[in-house]
């Protein structure tokens, strides 16, 4: 590229100012980069949710339980193929901090419902065969540097009994869906049912339903609502992915929220680096002025600027978007699992440097017409 | 041979016919130049005098292609540049035009070579080739060795060699100097009008030139004056002053 040169020079031109310009978009980039993986992580639930999967949970709350004996009453409503159970434990591995979920699971139909989440065939037999056995998933075996075969004790905080619960790890589950959740804990509902008190047996938190055919979800919630309502126990049965959303939303408007900040960064970023490239064309109009002068086209004029103003986002974008790969994992092992999987994947690194390029172009648009547009003879007047 | 009355050959390198320059201040009308002549010829050295507003600078701005008469018509080497687009102006002007300004405007942030390189960067030239008739124009101003400094780094005298390096590199059809000496001490000028007769006796190049400097005015083979928004002949301007005083 013949014009690399005399584009260069003026980049480097003012050194601080380019450092300062650049550094703004490398800044944005990155929160944009971890907003954007924030908003991820909380809709992930919802993206790869099983489209033919319904929930139940209690109408009231999700920690309000349902009797297990609703169970054989559901698998009758026609369209249903298969259902499980499950309860949350929320027991506490050596220290509070080191959170993940914990569920009571029902052996006969977990992988029939959620056949995503892989267990290796001999594992899943030891699992069926041992009272006290465990399969966890692999974000959280790697996270404790977990091994098969080695015990696991969980400290119960809700529901007394024994205070610490001893288990086997003889699993490992691995999720089939990418961004699948890897950090899960199951043991066998037998052994919860043993160990929790009298209030608790024949509870269950939630059922997950498979379905046939996904276009009867409707008709099939409507049916089992319609079944227990005006019961102790009314249900609310809902789709898997809008269960997910649902969670997210006890956290507030997530989506919103990531967006508005993301747009105001954004626009700041617009009016810096378009002042940026304002006051550089004016400082540089004598020698536009002469480029013209001397042949430079209008279009090569408006071509400089605007090549300017795209090398600056580009670089910062591109300092911004590595600065976020190399802090976001680091960043997901400090959260120690209290947000779902953090992953900076390939379409957040491009909507990030496109739109970091769009600020490029955008800020340089009104500064490079300015300067194609300008009148030689009035410019070199000013020189 | 340079003519301001209009008769001048119809091959002339430049054949300037009924100009006419009329600016808008405000509401009045300022009429710069006025049905004005010129008629030059390759290898001519024409100087342009005149008190300021005069419109020296207007003339040298549309020999150059930079601004558009109000009536008239300009020539080049056949081609009438009045008539042109913006766009296909800009192209004859890299093409036909080599210009010098008082303040040299060269790219502060480009070394001497780059900034003579530059009227290159609109050619086919491959970059051995740019680089062959950069360092000849440089050699031809005296500058070969300092090729490489920046704009910062040479005194005003070889800011303006550089200049006319940049003016020379691409071999246009006339080189237009609007005060070139204008910025210079007396030694500096002295070699640049010396540099410029160079160009005109060794090299052949048409040159107009403006200036204030009656020293450096007289070194061309012509002074032209601008009086009324009309072009005169040096002599022409003495009679006419002593024909005035006589009245």
């Amino acid at each position: 590229m013949k014009f690399r040169g005399l584009i260069f020079a003026n980049l480097f031109r003012k050194k601080i100012r380019l450092i300062l310009t650049v550094g703004s978009f490398a800044v944005a980039l990155f929160l944009f980069s971890f907003l954007a993986v924030v908003k991820g992580a909380f809709g992930r639930g919802a993206d790869i949710a099983g489209a033919d999967r319904l929930v139940i949970i209690n109408k009231v709350s999700i920690i309000q339980p349902l009797p297990l004996n609703y169970k054989d009453k559901i698998m009758r409503i026609p369209g249903v193929v298969a259902i499980t159970h499950n309860n949350w434990f929320g027991g506490v591995y050596q220290d509070e901090k080191n959170f993940f979920p914990q569920f009571a699971i029902d052996p006969e139909n977990q992988r029939k419902v959620i056949p995503e989440l892989k267990v290796p065939d001999d594992q899943w037999a030891n699992f069926l065969k041992d009272r006290q056995g465990a399969i966890a998933g692999a974000k959280t075996a790697a996270r404790f540097g977990w091994k098969i075969g080695d015990k696991i004790p969980i400290k119960t905080t809700i529901f007394g009994g024994a205070n610490t619960w001893e288990f086997n790890l003889v699993g490992i589950y691995h999720s089939e869906k990418a961004g699948g959740d890897e950090s899960q804990f199951w043991f066998q509902w037998d052994a919860f049912e043993e160990g929790v008190p009298k209030t608790f047996k024949d509870r269950i938190g939630w059922y997950v339903v498979k379905i046939e055919n996904p276009d009867d979800a409707p008709r099939i919630a409507k049916a089992v609502d319609d079944m227990f309502s005006n019961s102790d126990f009314e249900t609310k049965t809902e789709t898997e992915s809008a269960f997910a959303a649902g969670w997210v939303k006890q956290f507030g408007n997530i989506e919103f929220l990531i967006l508005t900040i993301g747009g105001v960064v954004f626009f700041t970023l617009l009016l810096v680096t378009g002042n940026t490239m304002a006051i550089s064309v004016r400082e540089r109009v004598g020698e536009l002025a002469t480029l013209k002068a001397i042949g430079y086209s209008d279009r090569t004029i408006l071509f400089f600027v605007l090549a300017e103003s795209l090398l600056i986002s580009l670089i910062g974008g591109l300092i911004g978007l590595g600065l976020a790969m190399l802090a976001i994992p680091v960043l997901a092992s400090a959260l120690n699992g209290l947000l779902p999987t953090l992953i900076l994947s390939p379409a957040i690194l491009s909507v990030g440097l496109g739109t970091a390029l769009l600020v490029g172009l955008v800020s340089g648009l009104l500064p490079g017409i300015g300067a194609m547009r300008m009148r030689v003879v009035n410019a070199l007047r000013r020189v | 041979m340079v003519r301001v009355d209009g008769t001048g050959r119809s091959n002339s390198l430049i054949q300037v016919r009924g100009l006419d320059k009329t600016y808008k201040r405000g509401g009045e009308e300022i009429q710069v130049l006025q049905r004005l002549n010129l008629d030059v010829d390759k290898g001519d050295f024409v100087a342009f005098m005149g008190p300021s507003g005069s419109g020296k600078t207007t003339l040298l701005n549309l020999l150059g292609g930079l601004d558009v008469p109000t009536h008239g018509s300009i020539t080049v080497a056949g081609d009438e540049v009045t008539n042109m687009s913006a766009s296909k102006l800009t192209q004859w002007r890299a093409r036909h035009v080599g210009f010098i300004f008082q303040m040299y405007n060269l790219i502060p942030v480009l070394t001497a070579f780059q900034n003579v390189e530059l009227p290159l960067l609109l050619t086919k030239l491959s970059k051995a080739e740019r680089r062959r008739h950069v360092e000849t124009a440089l050699g031809v101003v005296g500058l070969a060795e300092r090729m490489n400094h920046y704009p910062r780094q040479l005194s005003g005298g070889q800011e303006q060699r550089v200049a006319i390096a940049r003016a020379i590199v691409a071999d246009p059809t006339f080189l237009l100097c609007d005060e070139p000496t204008g910025d210079l001490d007396r030694k500096s000028a002295d070699e640049i009008m010396n540099l410029i007769i160079r160009l005109v006796k060794e090299y052949g190049k048409t040159v107009l030139m403006v200036t204030h400097d009656p020293v450096v005015a007289k070194l061309a083979d012509l002074e032209l004056h601008l009086e009324k928004g009309l072009l005169v002949e040096a002599g022409q301007v003495q009679q006419n002053a002593y024909a005035g005083g006589a009245a």
